[in-house]
């Protein structure tokens, strides 16, 4: 047996590996939805951890909108509304080949990704200055028209879970914005084509699920 | 294996949806502050949530054009999610 015929035996037996026929789905695609099933697990145990503490002890939490900025993580929340439209404009260019856009529209799901977190990190800078820290014990009002030295309202079970829950999706955003620079610095060089964008499609899943749970997570932690 | 070659060309109403995604969002926030009672409330802003999120994962996620077998593939960790959250609920 020569050396190109085992070469070519070898090729036989290894199987095409970018794609699950079983699945009918390309395999990172197929990952990354069984990873986002996984998270699906992950920030429901936070959910429910947090409808259990709430209906343990109801004191601890606070009508809508006494302790949390409503109307600024409304707002934020349109943030990134509009970067799952920009990510979807960016998909729908590289579907049909037009570069300039793919890249523009990436570089929007960028910038208003990174403001998402910089506005969270406002909201945090905002409460942790009227004394709603991770660990306070309650929040002492000094804020949105609520007279300084007032009864303290909530309990340490509030600020804990807050930040917690929104913590968490935080850091997902953020890694999501890093994925987001990688992608576009591929797209740069060329990488995705109309025939090949499998890499923008599979971040672009990870993107809009990270919108999907703050769908969730606002109307639970800021809304109910 | 390309995206294309999966035929998974389509054209999604985009910005229609996030025309939808907009409008319910603002109405969340205007239901939350009506002088309803806290259960109602908290169903109605429920309801909402999961039109919304479903309105990403179908539309946004393309979830509404991939094959069957996804699909299922997806809905299998649901049943564990509504157990999750009604079982703790019997609790009080």
């Amino acid at each position: 047996m020569t050396s190109h015929a085992t070469s070519a035996e070898q090729n036989m037996m290894v199987p095409d590996l970018t794609f699950e026929p079983g699945m009918k789905v390309f395999n990172m695609k197929l990952g990354m939805w069984v990873f986002l099933l996984s998270e699906v697990m992950f920030f429901t145990s936070l959910i429910g951890s947090y409808v259990i503490l709430r209906f343990a002890h109801p004191d601890h939490f606070p009508e809508p909108g006494v302790v949390l900025n409503v109307p600024l993580t409304a707002f934020n929340t349109f943030f990134l509304i509009c970067s799952s439209v920009t990510m979807v404009k960016a998909f729908a260019a590289i579907q049909k080949g037009d570069q300039q856009k793919f890249k523009l529209w990436l570089l929007g799901t960028i910038l208003i990704g990174a403001a998402f977190v910089g506005i969270q990190a406002y909201e945090y800078s905002l409460l942790v200055a009227e004394h709603f820290g991770p660990s306070a014990a309650g929040y002492a009002p000094v804020g949105r028209g609520m007279e300084e030295g007032g009864p303290i309202v909530g309990g340490p079970l509030y600020g804990a879970t807050f930040y917690t829950m929104t913590g968490f999706h935080g850091a997902h955003v953020s890694i999501g914005v890093l994925c987001l620079i990688f992608v576009l610095i591929q797209a740069m060089r060329g990488k995705y084509t109309a025939a090949d964008h499998r890499g923008v499609e599979v971040i672009g899943l990870y993107w809009h699920f990270v919108d999907l749970v703050w769908i969730v997570l606002f109307t639970i932690v800021y809304l109910i | 294996m390309t995206t294309e070659a999966q035929g998974e060309h389509h054209d999604p109403p985009y910005m229609m949806i996030f025309a939808v995604l907009l409008i319910m969002t603002m109405g969340e926030v205007g239901f939350a502050f009506l002088s309803l009672p806290k259960f109602w409330l908290a169903l109605g802003l429920c309801v909402m949530a999961v039109w919304k999120a479903l309105l990403v994962a179908l539309y946004y996620m393309h979830l509404r054009w991939e094959p069957r077998r996804l699909w299922i593939l997806v809905a299998a960790p649901l049943p564990l999610v509504v157990i999750l959250i009604t079982a703790v609920l019997t609790e009080f």
